[in-house]
């Protein structure tokens, strides 16, 4: 369902649709993030919802620190091990469906801090819908990623949270 | 050096310190573990070094004189004036602890946490002696050379804090009646991602307050073992990742004093504009979002558009928005690129406007004022026992600035003003930093329009990579080339601090070089560790709102906080 169909219900007034096909449109254009900001990532974050980038064109910009009230994790920083356990707990505190972007290479394999103290990517807590490369990635990259979640979204493709072991 | 106090601290406490010979000009003296008390409270009380910038620990492990082990640093300076002091003691290995003199400064507080922390060296009689950077179930200390730099450890439960709760609230403590417990952050968008506080509320007034840091602890001063001198800089660039090219700049500088020379006249400009962009930068995020935090959203967007106007200047100069990477040891990664003069010029029309609309929004906006007027004030004192720099320590009336009690990069030739405040609360530190960006672009513009030409790299084999053409022609350039990249640049052996004035305060490194291609050791100072020091004392007794206005006013970035 796209904004012709919409466009032509004025008039007609009726619209024939599937139940998951309109839910799938509705969570698509309307994802809420919980920015898990905790090093530079955050920053090019804020560039992402400030008015050149704008997150707000792909109705991503209703950014929520409540895990509750949120379905987009951006996790957008290095995840130390001090760090993760919380990760953890407020990812499990985000309703179904959720999804996970790992913003840049700390948060996706943690970069060249490849020591005691920093988690090796946060997969090994949380599962990762989508990875963006770069330190830090540029906003554009960003856009790309929560726009390719959208193309899954619509396409059906459920997140990784609701796929088990194996079945990638 | 030589100065007046000192020469009178000599004389008077020749028996109980002996001044160690340093190769790179640093005032280092060395005292018994017993005598070290007396000595650092002398140098505070009748000589005038009454900021205590940072205390560190040398492993010596690997050194040739490795007994006793461990080498604890006191960096002392004056609150105003440029001179520096080292004071060094060595705990006996049998008992691994020294005398705190948190009690003669509270900066030492946390600075002798991270030690213990780190190194495991013991501070008797600390207050609260436990680990600060790595979590609470960590087994072992980090920056010992025996510890494998890949041993991670994993925590399973966070840090409740009643610890040290329960010593704030007092013996009687447990069901006193109208009071509260309420854990803020680490994921809190007051808490910018990775800081935390337990604070114990009656109704909405603060009683007690318990920061936790180390939530972006990754390890800087480890890595930094493990790779040549140029491998630092981009570490150092997520130090403070709001202004990365300072971070560059301190580091830098630093490596250069120990090699003993000085960057080109065109180098040292092109770092003072780049040094300003970054303070403009840096203050920018931090004004723009302490004003979110008060409710003024709208100035967000007006003051993150400038910052955008010089990511794309500086993109263009290194091709990188946020970490630039983009100076080097012995000068710059390359020069300037034709258009940045034009670039430059662009943000010096445009953001006095943008600063011009903010001012017009807040500056007697009822709102505004009624939120950060008085809130989270501190004392010039106190502020300078917590071992305050910077925009913090000046919006308390401290004209303390590196550009002008120690001049480098030729600072003392332009014109421009120190910024200070008066009350020293949350007003004023947004204050001071409005006008700071302010001065800053008075320095820019004398700055571009002074460049002078010239290389931008010193002419020196030690640091300075030759020319493509001639590493593809003839073999001796080849094998500079080979050996400056895979052994990489050796300073002399011995220690150094060296610092400059970043956004955020004093930015020191601190390197210890054993004469290879390595350092030893990279310990920064980082001005914000500090002033988050005093995050209890700036916020207990006020409401709890107020504690959002006041640590968006002192800019805490985690990366410089935890390194």
């Amino acid at each position: 369902m796209g904004l012709r169909e919409i466009e032509n219900l004025s008039g007609s007034g009726v619209l024939t649709t599937r139940l998951d096909a309109v839910l799938r449109w509705g969570r698509r254009n309307s994802l809420w993030p919980l920015p898990y900001g905790t090093a530079c990532c955050a920053i090019e974050f804020m560039a992402v919802v400030a008015s050149p980038f704008d997150l707000s064109r792909f109705g991503a910009e209703v950014v929520r620190f409540s895990p509750r009230q949120s379905d987009l994790l951006i996790v957008s920083g290095t995840i130390v091990h001090k760090q993760a356990v919380i990760l953890r707990r407020i990812y499990a505190q985000m309703a179904e469906p959720k999804w996970v972007i790992a913003m840049g290479a700390c948060a996706s394999a943690g970069a060249f801090y490849d020591n005691y103290c920093t988690l090796q990517g946060i997969d090994h807590v949380i599962p990762v819908d989508i990875y963006i490369p770069g330190c830090p990635p540029r906003p554009e990259a960003v856009l790309h990623a929560v726009t390719e979640l959208q193309r899954r979204i619509d396409a059906g493709v459920p997140p990784r949270s609701q796929r088990t072991e194996g079945s990638a | 050096m030589s100065s007046p106090s000192l020469d009178r601290f000599r004389s008077r406490l020749a028996g109980a310190v002996r001044e160690e010979p340093n190769p790179f000009g640093d005032t280092v003296f060395r005292v018994e573990p017993s005598g070290l008390r007396d000595v650092l409270r002398s140098l505070r009380d009748e000589h005038g070094f009454d900021l205590l910038l940072d205390v560190t620990a040398v492993d010596r492990l690997e050194l040739p004189d490795s007994k006793p082990r461990f080498d604890v640093v006191y960096i002392l300076r004056p609150s105003v004036g440029s001179e520096r002091v080292r004071v060094q003691c060595r705990p006996p290995d049998e008992d691994l602890a020294l005398e705190t003199v948190s009690d003669l400064w509270k900066s030492a507080n946390w600075a002798e946490r991270e030690v213990y922390d780190q190194y495991g060296v013991r501070f008797r009689n600390h207050p609260n002696l436990k680990r600060i950077l790595n979590h609470k179930d960590f087994v072992g200390h980090p920056l010992r050379k025996d510890y494998d730099i890949k041993k991670q450890q994993w925590l399973s439960e966070p840090d409740d804090l009643m610890d040290e709760m329960r010593k704030l609230r007092g013996g009687a403590e447990e069901e006193e009646s109208e009071s509260v417990l309420l854990n803020i952050g680490p994921s809190h968008p007051a808490m910018h991602g990775a800081l935390r506080a337990l604070v114990d509320l009656e109704g909405e007034t603060v009683r007690h307050t318990v920061p936790e840091i180390g939530y972006l602890h990754r390890g800087f001063e480890k890595s930094a073992e493990k790779g040549t001198y140029t491998h630092v800089i981009p570490f150092t660039d997520r130090l403070n990742y709001c202004s990365s090219v300072m971070n560059n700049i301190g580091y830098c500088r630093t490596i250069e004093k120990m090699l003993g020379i000085e960057p080109t006249a065109r180098a040292q400009t092109i770092r003072v504009v780049l040094l300003e962009l970054g303070r403009i930068m840096d203050h920018l995020v931090c004004v723009a979002a302490n004003l979110v935090d008060v409710g003024a959203l709208t100035n967000y967007w007006y003051l993150f558009n400038e910052r955008e106007r010089i990511y794309d200047v500086i993109e263009a100069l290194c091709g990188a928005r946020l970490t630039h990477c983009y100076v080097r040891i012995g000068g710059l990664a390359h020069d300037l690129h034709a258009g940045f003069e034009e670039g430059v010029e662009g943000i010096l029309r445009e953001l006095p406007k943008a600063l011009g609309d903010v001012e017009r929004l807040v500056a007697r906006n009822r709102i505004f004022l009624d939120r950060v007027v008085g809130v989270g004030a501190i004392s010039a004192e106190e502020a300078i026992s917590h071992g305050f720099t910077g925009p913090c320590l000046r919006a308390c009336g401290v004209p303390n600035d590196l550009r002008k009690d120690e001049p480098y990069y030729g600072y003392d030739g332009y014109d421009w003003n120190v910024i200070v405040g008066t009350r020293g609360d949350a007003y004023d530190r947004i204050w001071v930093r409005m006008e700071e960006m302010r001065e800053s672009m008075r320095i820019v513009a004398q700055a571009m329009k002074k460049m002078p030409g010239g290389p931008v790299n010193v002419d020196d084999k030690r640091v300075s990579l030759p020319p493509k053409t001639e590493v593809y022609g003839n073999i001796e350039a080849l094998m500079n080339h080979f050996m400056i990249i895979m052994e990489g640049i050796k300073p002399p052996a011995g220690e150094c601090y060296g610092s400059i004035e970043a956004a955020n305060g004093e930015l020191g490194f601190f390197v210890v070089s054993d004469g290879t291609g390595k350092p030893y050791k990279v310990k920064v100072r980082p001005p914000c560790f500090y002033v988050f020091s005093a995050f209890p004392r700036l916020t207990e007794g006020g409401m709890i709102q107020d504690m959002i206005a006041t640590l968006g006013s002192l800019n805490i970035i985690a990366g410089e906080l935890d390194r």
